[in-house]
């Protein structure tokens, strides 16, 4: 991967070409390794046709004190199948084969990353072809850990927004910030709640107010419905937990994979895309 | 590593203890320990709430808690003088009473309306619901699924006191677990509720507040201990879980040079074995539940169960104080076994009249160890942190006696 066409340019291009088709994105958010490394790369590889415009690739953790039951079960599911943060970027390298357009970024907590040691990891994020980062529990206080050298090494580092960062505080949440702003749109965990959606409205139009970073809105988006809602007041919808959901319904008692769980969970990803793409062309009077 | 000029100015205002410590949070929560960082910073210095702490602590808690000469015991190791700082006499039976009267004080101060916790033994969790209910706040409790399978009276306990116990059932189904579940209820009640939480541990300000809320056992053992032996004692020795007994006890010595500082971690069935919960002895830096500190985890960072016969000691990460002062050397932490601790459990009962938790009983099974070799004029004191009344039926069925 040459400097200057992946990491955070790579994230800028795609939302710049998509202000340009005046569509929003679907951000597609799926965890490594589940519920196995062979269906997972399969899925992982099938996002872009089946319609998604970027990809949030999650880390497996044992400890996901962010996430909902459906995230922490993909997880679980993923360890046990034997995921490894090497494991991971070798996925990222078997994407970057075939796809050099669509931005990949890896979200997750910081142990596996820390453990791994930040500075052997974020070289080999960048060798693999990783375009930024979200770790959900570094907040802008502990930006020496893990988001200065993230910005040095040419990728972008992604922060969560969410209803409790005040007016005060944005600044400070937007600053050593890069690729796009991850507005979460509810207060609490992954998967849990369907957002209020004036109240998504405003809160995008006042993080306008202090970047000019694309807003991708996620944190409880499951229907193309909801997902065209917030596709008209975001520059990016996130749909993480309504996936994950297509594997549990898909595998047997054992763990094993049913035969059609990728083509179930692309199909997901179709549908979502659709109502991305279909979001502004029937806006509604406003 | 440099010696600092103290040990007790930590946290420094990132809240880091050295390295450990800090704010590993997700964002959501961020606003939320800033104002709380705030408003105890506010209140620690409020004389107001000082005396209204310092009376709870007298006329609720039962404080001070006698420092006891454990004369029988001194006689049957035939070495140190050994002291029992009787926290097991507090109300609700161990020292888990300081803290949540202290943070119960704080959340009214800060006018929320409803309180959380987590729990691995249960002692917090009672501890919790109890000021809860003094203070008329509901209350929910997490605890870990195995963990109510383990401690039935103390679940019965928090029920009769009005609060809801919710079993955790992700994970490994123990104490950080019920943390995580804890953190993911907070997250989504940002605006009415405050998290009590039981240890030294979690994000900033956390570790710092619930060890000075716990110091009032330190400040009033240096008091004790000079009325009855008019010096300082030699050794101090208490058990860590997260180490919030230990800290509280620790701390206001710190800085005294020569006295020997121990902490007892849990080695459950034997380090080698890896089925224990001695993240310093056998743990790496890591980062969980918002601090970074040593945690049992495995080659890729993933968190490793931990195990111990004390459900109060069963948690893989440790206060990032405790990492701190055992990386500076000013403490030194050591394994106690299952078995050992076992063995202390009933040489106490039989000798001092005193059944003590299983959590302290590890900390009696080093003073079992260390007392014979040391001179009679050599003072050790230990916490005697909490009350083995919860721990009857596990012992029984260590000891395989039908109850």
């Amino acid at each position: 991967m040459t400097t200057g066409t992946g990491g955070t340019a790579r994230i800028e291009r795609r939302f710049a070409r998509l202000a340009l088709d005046d569509r929003a994105a679907l951000v597609a958010y799926v965890m490594a390794g589940d519920p196995n490394r062979d269906t997972a790369n399969a899925i992982l590889e099938g996002l872009p046709s089946a319609g998604a415009d970027a990809v949030e690739l999650g880390i497996p953790f044992t400890d996901p004190m962010a996430d909902g039951p459906a995230i922490q079960a993909s997880g679980l599911r993923a360890l046990k199948a034997g995921t490894t943060l090497d494991r991971v970027l070798d996925s990222v390298a078997r994407f970057r084969r075939r796809d050099s357009d669509t931005p990949l970024v890896l979200m997750g907590y910081y142990n596996p990353i820390y453990a791994f040691g930040p500075d052997r990891f974020l070289r080999a994020a960048k060798d693999v072809g990783v375009d930024g980062l979200i770790v959900v529990d570094l907040p802008p206080e502990e930006d020496a850990e893990l988001c200065l050298p993230t910005l040095e090494a040419g990728l972008s580092f992604i922060r969560l927004a969410t209803p409790t960062t005040d007016e005060s505080r944005l600044p400070r949440v937007l600053g050593n910030t890069s690729g796009f702003v991850y507005y979460v749109s509810i207060t609490g965990i992954t998967g849990a709640a369907i957002p209020d959606l004036s109240l998504v409205t405003s809160a995008v139009e006042r993080l306008k107010r202090h970047t000019s970073l694309p807003v991708a809105v996620g944190f409880g988006i499951k229907t193309p419905e909801q997902a065209a809602a917030i596709a008209r007041a975001a520059d990016g919808a996130v749909v993480g937990s309504a996936l994950v959901t297509a594997i549990s319904e898909n595998i047997d008692a054992d763990g094993k994979a049913r035969p059609g769980l990728v083509d179930a969970l692309l199909t997901r990803v179709q549908g979502l895309a659709d109502g991305v793409r279909r979001a502004r062309e029937a806006e509604p009077a406003s | 590593m440099e010696i600092p000029n103290t040990y007790r100015a930590g946290p420094d205002e990132e809240g880091r203890f050295g390295v450990y410590g800090g704010r590993f949070v997700a964002e959501t929560l961020m606003p939320l320990i800033l104002d709380l960082e705030a408003s105890y910073g506010a209140a620690r210095n409020d004389p107001d709430f000082q005396a209204e702490l310092a009376s709870f602590n007298k006329h609720y808690a039962g404080r001070p808690s006698p420092l006891y000469f454990a004369e029988r015991l001194t006689e049957h190791l035939g070495g140190a003088r050994i002291y029992f700082k009787r926290d097991e006499l507090n109300h609700t039976g161990s020292h888990k009473i300081n803290n949540c009267i202290g943070q119960i004080l704080l959340a009214r101060r800060m006018g929320k309306t409803r309180i959380i916790a987590e729990t691995g033994a249960g002692q917090h969790g009672v501890a919790a619901a109890t000021v809860a209910a003094r203070f008329g706040f509901p209350c929910t409790v997490y605890m870990g699924a195995v963990d109510i399978e383990r401690q039935q009276p103390n679940v019965f306990r928090m029920k009769l006191l009005g609060a809801e116990v919710v079993p955790v059932i992700s994970g490994s189904r123990t104490l950080k677990d019920a943390m995580n579940e804890a953190l993911r209820d907070w997250v989504t009640n940002v605006d009415s509720t405050f998290y009590i939480i039981g240890t030294v541990a979690g994000p900033h300000p956390y570790p710092e507040m619930v060890r000075d809320f716990q110091s009032v056992i330190g400040v009033e053992a240096r008091e004790q201990i000079q009325a009855a032996e008019g010096r300082l004692p030699d050794t101090l020795v208490a058990c860590v879980g997260g180490g919030s007994n230990a800290m509280g006890l620790f701390h206001p010595f710190l800085d005294d040079d020569g006295i020997e500082i121990v902490g007892v971690e849990a080695a459950g069935r034997g380090i080698d074995t890896g089925e224990h919960a001695a993240s310093l002895a056998a743990g790496r830096p890591g980062v969980l539940h918002g601090n970074k500190t040593y945690l049992l985890q495995d080659e890729d960072g993933q968190i490793v169960e931990a195990h111990s016969i004390s459900a109060g000691l069963d948690y893989p990460g440790i206060g990032p104080e405790h990492a701190w002062l055992k990386d500076t050397g000013r403490a030194t932490y050591v394994p106690v076994t299952d078995d050992e601790a076992l063995e202390a459990f009933q040489l106490c009962g039989r000798v001092e009249g005193i059944i003590p938790a299983l959590e302290p009983a590890h900390a009696l099974a080093h003073v079992m160890r260390i007392a014979p070799d040391r001179p009679a004029d050599h003072l050790v004191l230990m916490n005697m942190c909490g009350r083995g009344d919860k721990d009857i039926f596990t012992v029984a069925d260590a000891l395989g006696v039908e109850i």
